[in-house]
């Protein structure tokens, strides 16, 4: 059965149903990571715009490989020295490209919405690869298959989200996604970062990360955003690390041991200390080997889907 | 064929397997999902009964490397390749439960070929029923069944169709 959308926007309103196929596809998909020829014939004759107009390498990078990885043809796209910054439209640029006979649009972007937008103008599928700070959909979905890998299951486990809540589209896909997989969800952050009427989602809020570390099987921790100006919301990175950041010393008060993510890039010994995420309880890399697999499995649902 | 009938069939290409071979020592068992993974299983059981050896078994899922992926109207379920050992050197008994056109058999070799440099891939399939369409031929086979293109075979294993039974069935006009 495939996905009920013909584009992966956020994973508001996803259903249960859809994320579990990603999962499913996903795993099968891991397997060709580990050979020795780590690509397969698939999406020949695709032709695939990564349009990034917003800095990102780890996730450019990895939907590239796993567009290449299902040998699509790959074009890519950063807004410096485009047309963007001639002052063209993000209409106009998507309709140019798709005049060239693309099949699928990867877009990060600033402006939260942008990706629904560009699904509205062009006939190419589109995949979200973050819209301003509203959705993330594939981050969240590799965090939800690392989750399954490591515990086995979704449903019932208590995963917290910890930091800038507010700002983060990470945070928003992944508090969808964990709730219609069944996961207690929890946020934590200074109430500066913590979105007003967040328990409406049905999630619950603690302002004390001590409070929370017992209560909880994974920790999600976020970036403190320190280009999106994050200073205004806290004094100093010194206090956020004292009433924030993840250390040992922490995790140690808690009776059970405590699975770490982070979607990277990381700021040491910020939100997490040094010694915390190379532990063996964090499983930062894992992420980031798990979201080829993701991005392959999506790329293969959407781009197969007739 | 009815469940004894297919059991001593299966019986007849693991003596095939192992006369041709000259024993067990270098082969490997690869079925092609979905019926072939548990015809693959149910040979490889055969054999290591007879030689009291140990085998390498995998299953392949040839669905990434379909020609015709792009046009299907259902999109099939992936389920991945499941083969722990490394191919190169070995001699591959691939395995089907139907030998039809001749593509799933292309593609799984594409894939066995991706996953290293096996010293010979030798195909045994159940039910040779004709009409290929690549050249490819079954170096094993279980039935010769000469249809036509307006029938269709079904292989049913217990394993997922709850009985073992090959049946040919008329396609109904449009299917």
């Amino acid at each position: 059965m495939p996905l009920s959308n013909r584009h992966l926007l956020g994973l508001e309103g996803m259903p249960a149903e859809d994320i579990q196929l990603v999962l499913d596809t996903a795993a099968s998909f891991r397997e060709v990571l580990d050979r020795p020829i780590k690509k397969v014939p698939t999406l020949q004759g695709k032709t695939i715009v990564n349009l990034f107009l917003e800095n990102s390498t780890r996730t450019r990078l990895s939907f590239e490989l796993a567009e290449r990885r299902l040998s699509a043809d790959v074009l890519g796209f950063v807004s410096s020295g485009s047309s963007i910054s001639k002052g063209e439209s993000l209409k106009d640029t998507a309709r140019n490209i798709e005049a060239m006979k693309i099949d699928m649009v990867v877009m990060r972007h600033h402006a939260s919405g942008a990706a629904h937008y560009l699904s509205t103008v062009i006939e190419s599928n589109v995949i979200n690869a973050g819209d301003g700070g509203h959705e993330h959909p594939t981050q969240a979905l590799l965090d939800l298959y690392t989750i399954r890998e490591k515990f086995k299951r979704i449903k019932g486990l208590r995963v917290c989200i910890v930091g800038d809540v507010l700002h983060s589209r990470v945070a928003r896909s992944n508090i969808h996604g964990l709730l219609t997989m069944g996961a207690v969800v929890s946020v934590c952050g200074p109430a500066t970062m913590i979105p007003r009427e967040v328990e409406r989602l049905g999630v619950q809020v603690f302002n004390h990360i001590d409070d929370v570390i017992p209560r909880a099987d994974v920790l999600n921790v976020l970036r403190v955003q320190l280009e999106r100006d994050a200073g205004r919301f806290f004094p100093s990175l010194r206090e956020y690390h004292n009433y924030y950041g993840i250390t040992n010393k922490r995790l140690e008060k808690s009776p059970n041991p405590v699975t770490i993510m982070h979607p990277g890039p990381i700021n040491r010994d910020v939100e997490l200390s040094s010694d915390v995420a190379d532990s063996e309880h964090s499983v930062i890399l894992q992420q980031v080997l798990n979201g080829v697999a993701v991005r392959m499995a999506v790329l293969y649902l959407l781009g197969t889907r007739n | 064929m009815d469940r004894e009938a297919l059991d001593r069939t299966l019986t007849r290409l693991a003596h095939e397997i192992l006369e041709r071979n000259k024993g067990a020592s270098n082969i490997a068992i690869v079925g092609i999902r979905t019926r072939g993974e548990y015809l693959a299983k149910r040979i490889a059981r055969k054999i290591e009964e007879i030689e009291n050896v140990k085998l390498n078994i995998g299953s392949l899922d040839i669905t990434l490397y379909r020609d015709d992926l792009l046009g299907k109207l259902e999109q099939p379920q992936f389920r991945g390749t499941d083969i722990l050992f490394d191919v190169t050197g070995k001699d591959i008994i691939l395995i089907d439960d139907v030998l039809y056109t001749g593509r799933t058999i292309r593609s799984a070799l594409d894939e066995l070929i991706d996953l290293g440099r096996p010293r010979s891939i030798q195909l045994a399939v159940l039910v040779d029923r004709g009409h290929r369409e690549l050249p490819i031929k079954a170096d094993y086979v279980g039935k010769n069944v000469s249809t036509s293109i307006a029938e269709s075979i079904r292989v049913h294993l217990k394993e997922v169709d709850d009985e073992d039974e090959i049946l040919l069935m008329d396609v109904e006009e449009g299917s």
